[in-house]
This record gives structure tokens, C-alpha cells and sequence, in this order.
């Protein structure tokens, strides 16, 4: 069987107008591979292709000869099932980029082999730093965030806001420690102190005993240094313990809109984050938004859906300027184009592969703030796209010289 | 059933007269063996030949994990020991494996060596603890190691925890055959795969295998008869270990990456699924359980969440109707062992 497809463009428009369009077609084909069915389902899974066919839709990619198919398929967020897919998709079905996987430890996979067939790889879902850093290919575009960014956002922000002492919740494996040590770091830089630490175990259900030692320790932020479902339990089981009313502040390092609106603004108030995209921001944002959410059964868009749109929209104006989809002119076209889009507004993408665009510092609402479902967040500081992401010259990606 | 009834019928004769025992036991054997034979010809065709209907890198993966059943099997259906902890050898070998070829620089051979090496002193070490149980006790002692090697996956700097260990390099194989070809690493592949079943054939027809099913089917007695169970069982675990691990050191070389989804408990799950959708105790059930698990898991992908429904409805299928397994029911009708 093959891979569910969705014939994006319909090639009997251009027929019609055939005569007064000589040049050839050029036929692309997407593939959007996320987690259709785990803990991403939410915020990548179906919204990402839905994402992907109104970038196709909005660009008018037929009327411009460009016929666009998309694929897509369940990584389950295992690195072989998803490294399995996409050189099946680049070998046999003739894939020529590919968008989203969230979920690193796929999201690397995928890079190499990309590079090894050299395609193009546009990820907005996954967060590794080291997608454009030691692992950096010129074949790959990290669109969206990274943890980077978010341990930077949510570290200078806080403290410039006031937040000075911290103290770290951490997950105890690899992905936990790097997530506390980039944050410690930016805190530090910023002249906060980080008063202590504490390790729960991965995956953890009962985070009372280090939620505890978090709340005497005095520390003005705590910062939850894990991701998920780890998250999302220590947010409630804090909620409880009524750490958030005490005083102090929560700071989510990895938490997605997606993860709030599931807590419930009852629980999940007061939670600081970052995150490069939301609905409500302005006419351009809510303008796609609502158009996403009618045919997404109402849910609005998360930053990984947003970014998938304006990846797709870059790589098309990309392809329609070199008149091929020949994947080192395409990624060198990228790259050249500066990107301005309506949900990311203007910003570009750096040698090493990385998308810079300002992000944002947002605030869970009370309840009582809130006039709707999906209101949520309030803004609380804007950090601008200089100064969101990593130096170029501090990855250690091989393509800066 | 027929197996039951065969072992029993060889229990009684091994009782009486054992020397007529082994004449009749040596003239089923012959029997069997020549379909046996036929079997292995037709899989060596189509091991040849498949590359040319089917994506090789598919294959590829497909043998790792039906050499990886077939090990499993030999533990399980033939030494009669539920190891819940698989996924430790296999994952535990791809993660050294992946090391060696990426960090050390070693050729792929040498690499799957040390990955095998390690799963037979991982075998050795956690056999040795775990048979001194039985039945259940011995399924969780054994699961309780596999977490242990989880958590050390997890924590371990070399492991690159959540990311696993990627972009391993395939290499050449003895510094001369370049296996970045796809058709020449399938073909390689394809060889080891072949030579690990026909090594797994082997030793279930040996004498040792043969005092191992009689362990399998009444431990006090094979022990009143002289055999050390003991010993005979803590072989097989090393084996069936050594077998896994090399299945895992393949993998992380075909894949390219070793990460946690191979030291996972779901992973020692999906082996025991495998083997009895397959039929437990079969010497070719195993790969047609594989063969199915992963094909489906390959290419359901794209239905998302329904492909571990379509996985448990296949195997509440496999189970009410076909208890033996695909291949022991096929065994069952053609009234001959497989």
C-alpha cells in the first residue's frame, strides 16, 4: 500500500490556460513526516499537513506551474521507523523535501540522510540546537525554534522581568541536563543566580518531594527543565501545591500552546514560556489561524504548524525563482531570499541552516483574563530575531567559516 | 498439540530403550530434513532475489529482526524459557556496535563483534542470575535487567541519550567491500542472516538441542536422567544473547543509528509477538512473525495510531485462530515439524 496522498494541485487548471503557458511544469512533492499518534500528535500530526497544503493553496503554486503532491506519514517517534521512511520516500517515491519530525533523535536521522541524497530537510517540530550546530548539513532549514532559543528566551526575559533566582526541575537524562545547563548559563550571563537544582527521574509521576525543595528554596523562577508529559504532571502536581499563588514563578523550558490549553488555564495560569508563534498576535496571524482552525475542527494552530506553512511558502517562492527543484540551487536560493511570510514576518535563514525571526515571551492567563477557548496567552516580552537564536560562530557547524 | 504428543512419545521411548529412541528420532530427523533442506533452498531463492521486487533497505531491517526472533525463539521455544529482556542484547550490541564503527573507527565486522561480545557477557552475567527462577519469576527478573540496561542507555555519555548514537558510518567490509551500495550490504546481509538460521538449525538438532527440548518439556526428569539443566539452559540464554546481539550490531550498522527504541521494554515485546505470531518453536515461524510486524509497522505508518490497533487485532486474530502460530499451524497440517 502505498502512503496516503493528497493530489495537492490539480494539473487541469494550468491545461485550461495551457496555451498562454508554455514553460514546463515542475513537479514537487512534499513529504510531512511527524507523530500522528504519540505525545506530538497534538502539536505536529495532522495540523502540519493541513498546514502544509494552505502554504501550497496561498501561493497559488498551480496558476505559477508548479504542481505540488503531499505525503505523510507516522514516525511514532522511533529514529528507525522514520529513518526507514524517508530514504523510502527519497529512494522510491520520488520525495524531494521533507517537513516537520518533530522528536530529535529523528529529526538527526533524517538530516543525514538527506544530506546523503541531497534533498532538502525544512524541520520546524524538533528541538535540538544541534540540528544547525555539530550536526549541521547544508541540505537542512530548522525553521522553527530550538532549545537554544527557548532556554535563551525564557532565561534573559525572565530576569530582565525581574525573575533573578532559579531554581532547576530537571529530568535526569541527556536532553534534561543540556536544557539546564543552557538556561543556568543565559541566567547567569543576564546577572541572575541560580540558587540550586534538582533531578527527578525520567518519565516521573510524583514530582511532591522536588516540587518541595523547589518552593523553600525561596527562588523567584522555577524552571522546568523537561519536556512532555513530565511537564505537564510537574505543572499540575505545582498547581496544587499552590506555587504559582505563593509567589513564584513557574517557567516552562519546552511547553507548547498545545500542552496549556490541554492543562486548562485554572492550572496551567501564571506559566511563563517561550515560543516563536502565536494565534493572537496580529491581523496576519489570526487571519491564517482562523482559516487553519475551520479545518482543523477548531483548534487553532501551534508554532510547529506555523512553521511548517512558512517553510513550505519559502521553499516554493525558492523553487519558482530557480525554475527547478534542483536541491542545491533551491537551498542556495533559500538562503540568499531574505524570508517574510505573515506569521514569522521577515527574517532569514542562516548559513548554518537556521531560521531567525524574533520570538516571544508569553504569560498563561488567569481565568478571568481569558475571553475564549483558545485565549491564552499574553505577551510579556518580545525577544528580537538578533537575539533569539545562537551566534553563528558558537555551533560549531562546519559550514561557517 | 502434536508437538506435546511427539515429545511425550519421545519422553516414553527415551525411558525404555534410549538407543532405539535416537533410531527413531534420527529417522524422523532424516524425514524432516530433507523438506527441511527444501525450505532452506527456496529461502536462499528468495533472499536473492528479492532485492529486485522489494526496497532493499526495507530487507535489510526486515532479516536484523528476523534473525532477532529466530534467536529469541531459540530461547523460548525451544530451551522453554520466557525471557521478557531482549531488547538489552539487541539494543545493548547496536548501541556498541554504533560506537565502535562511528567513535573507534573499527570496520563493520569488527564492529558487530563487539556488539555481539558484549550481549554474550551481558547474557552470561544476567543468565546466570535469572535461570535460578522459573515461569514468571523468570520472565520479570529478566525484564528488571532489561530496565536496568535501559537506564544506563539512558544516562550513559557515550549512548547521546534521548538522540542515540547517529550517523554511524556502513564502512567497508574487511577494509575492501564498500557497503555504502545498497545491493552489496543486502547481499552481505542476506549471508549473515542465512548463516545465523542455519547456526539456530544446528543447534536445535544437535544432541544439546535435543537435551534441551527434553529439559523444556520435564526438567526433573531430564535432570533424574544426569543432564544439569542448569548448564544446559544458561548455554542457550548465552546463545540465544550472542544470536540477539548480533542481529542488534547489524541494525545499528544497516540503520545507521542505534537509540533507545532498541534497549525499550516495548522492544522485548515485540520479539515475543513476533515469535508466537509466527509459531513458538518453529524454526521458520519466527521470520514469517517478523516478516509481518514489520512490514505492517512499515507500511501502516501513514494510518498513525491505528497501526498498534491493526497490531493487536492481528494478534487477537493469531490467537484465537491460529494458536500455534502461522508456521505451527501450517506444521500442524502438513503433520511434519517445521
Amino acid at each position: 500500500m502505498k502512503l496516503s496522498k493528497l493530489l495537492m494541485a490539480v494539473s487541469a487548471a494550468a491545461l485550461l490556460s495551457g496555451g498562454a503557458f508554455a514553460q514546463d511544469k515542475i513537479d514537487v512533492k512534499l513529504g510531512v513526516l511527524n507523530d500522528r499518534s504519540g505525545t506530538y500528535a497534538d502539536l505536529s500530526g495532522e495540523g502540519s499537513v493541513i498546514a502544509a497544503q494552505m502554504a501550497v493553496e496561498d501561493f497559488k503554486a498551480a496558476d505559477k506551474g508548479i504542481n505540488v503532491e503531499i505525503v505523510s506519514a507516522d514516525h511514532q517517534n522511533k529514529p528507525d521507523i522514520g529513518s526507514s521512511i524517508a530514504r523510502q520516500w527519497y529512494d522510491q517515491d520520488g520525495v524531494d523535501v521533507i517537513l516537520d519530525v518533530p522528536t530529535s533523535s529523528v529529526a538527526l536521522a533524517v538530516a543525514d540522510i538527506t544530506k546523503e541524497k541531497n534533498k532538502i530537510f525544512m524541520d520546524s517540530g524538533a528541538g535540538s540546537s544541534d540540528l544547525t550546530g555539530k550536526a549541521c548539513s547544508p541540505n537542512t532549514v530548522h525553521w522553527t525554534y530550538d532549545t537554544w532559543a527557548l532556554a535563551n528566551g525564557t532565561g534573559s526575559a525572565m530576569v530582565k522581568a525581574g525573575g533573578d533566582t532559579w531554581f532547576f526541575l530537571t529530568a535526569d537524562y541527556a536532553f534534561g541536563h543540556a536544557l539546564e545547563r543552557d538556561t543556568a548559563a543565559v541566567v547567569e550571563k543576564a546577572g541572575g543566580k541560580v540558587l540550586g537544582s534538582v533531578r527527578h527521574p525520567f518519565p516521573g509521576q510524583d514530582f511532591s518531594s522536588f516540587l518541595l525543595q523547589a518552593q523553600s528554596s525561596g527562588a523567584k523562577v522555577i524552571g522546568l527543565a523537561n519536556a512532555g508529559a513530565d511537564t505537564t504532571n510537574a505543572i499540575k502536581q505545582a498547581s496544587e501545591f499552590g506555587i504559582v499563588q505563593g509567589g513564584q514563578k513557574l517557567a516552562g523550558l519546552l511547553t507548547f500552546v498545545t500542552d496549556v490549553k490541554a492543562l486548562g488555564l485554572q492550572t496551567a495560569q501564571g506559566l511563563v514560556l517561550t515560543e516563536a508563534f502565536y494565534w493572537d498576535q496580529n491581523e496576519g496571524t489570526r487571519e491564517f489561524s482562523k482559516r487553519f482552525a475551520e479545518r482543523h475542527g477548531g483548534a487553532m494552530p501551534t508554532m510547529v504548524h506555523a512553521g511548517v506553512y512558512a517553510s513550505v511558502l519559502h521553499y516554493l517562492k525558492a523553487v519558482e525563482a530557480t525554475k527547478g527543484k534542483d536541491a542545491t540551487a533551491v537551498m542556495a536560493k533559500m538562503k540568499e531570499m531574505p524570508t517574510d511570510d505573515p506569521l514569522f514576518g521577515q527574517g532569514e535563514i542562516r548559513v548554518d541552516g537556521r531560521h531567525v525571526h524574533n520570538m516571544y515571551l508569553f504569560e498563561v492567563k488567569k481565568p478571568e483574563e481569558s475571553t475564549g477557548d483558545w485565549d491564552l496567552y499574553k505577551t510579556v516580552a518580545t525577544i528580537p530575531a538578533a537575539e533569539a537564536f545562537r551566534p553563528l560562530a558558537d555551533g560549531g557547524c562546519n559550514l561557517v567559516k | 498439540m502434536s508437538d506435546e504428543a511427539e515429545s511425550v512419545g519421545a519422553g516414553a521411548t527415551l525411558d525404555v530403550e534410549p538407543v532405539g529412541a535416537e533410531a527413531i528420532l534420527s529417522d524422523r530427523a532424516a524425514r524432516g530434513k530433507s523438506l527441511h533442506m527444501a525450505i532452506f533452498a527456496g529461502l536462499a531463492v528468495l533472499l536473492l532475489i528479492a532485492p529486485f521486487l522489494m526496497y532493499p533497505f526495507f530487507l535489510m531491517k526486515l532479516l536484523c529482526f528476523a534473525l532477532f526472533a529466530s534467536a529469541f525463539n531459540l530461547l523460548l521455544g525451544y530451551g522453554g524459557l520466557l525471557s521478557f529482556g531482549h531488547a538489552a542484547y539487541f539494543g545493548m550490541a547496536s548501541y556498541v556496535s554504533a560506537h565502535a564503527a562511528k567513535v573507534w573507527g573499527l570496520s563493520p565486522e569488527l564492529a558487530i563483534l563487539a556488539g555481539m561480545v558484549t550481549a554474550a557477557g551481558l547474557g552470561l552475567l544476567f543468565g546466570a542470575l535469572a535461570i535460578r527462577r522459573q515461569g514468571i519469576y523468570f520472565a520479570m527478573v529478566t525484564l528488571a535487567f532489561a530496565q536496568m540496561i535501559y537506564f544506563f542507555a539512558l544516562q550513559a555519555p557515550f549512548t547521546g541519550g534521548e538522540d542515540g548514537i547517529q550517523g554511524v558510518p556502513r564502512g567497508h567490509l574487511f577494509g575492501i567491500i564498500d557497503l555504502s551500495n545498497a545491493m552489496t550490504f543486502y547481499y552481505v546481509v542476506a549471508v549473515v542472516f542465512l548463516l545465523g538460521i542455519l547456526l539456530i538449525y544446528r543447534i536445535i538438532h544437535s544432541p544439546f538441542g535435543q537435551v534441551l527440548k527434553a529439559i523444556r518439556d520435564n526438567e526433573p526428569r531430564a535432570i533424574s536422567l544426569g543432564y544439569r539443566a542448569d548448564h544446559y539452559k544458561l548455554a542457550v540464554f548465552v546463545l540465544s544473547a550472542t544470536l540477539s546481539g548480533l542481529a542488534g550490531g547489524m541494525k545499528a550498522i544497516v540503520v545507521q543509528l542505534a537509540s533507545l527504541t532498541d534497549v525499550y521494554w516495548a522492544m522485548s515485546g515485540e520479539v515475543v509477538l513476533m515469535t508466537l505470531l509466527g509459531g513458538m518453536g518453529t524454526i521458520f515461524g519466527p521470520m514469517v512473525g517478523a516478516a509481518i510486524i514489520i512490514t505492517m509497522q512499515n507500511y501502516l505508518a501513514s494510518l498513525g495510531a491505528w497501526v498498534t490497533v491493526a497490531q493487536g487485532v492481528v494478534f487477537v486474530v493469531a490467537v484465537l485462530m491460529f494458536r500455534e502460530g502461522i508456521v505451527g499451524v501450517v506444521s500442524k497440517w502438513l503433520k511434519k515439524p517445521l
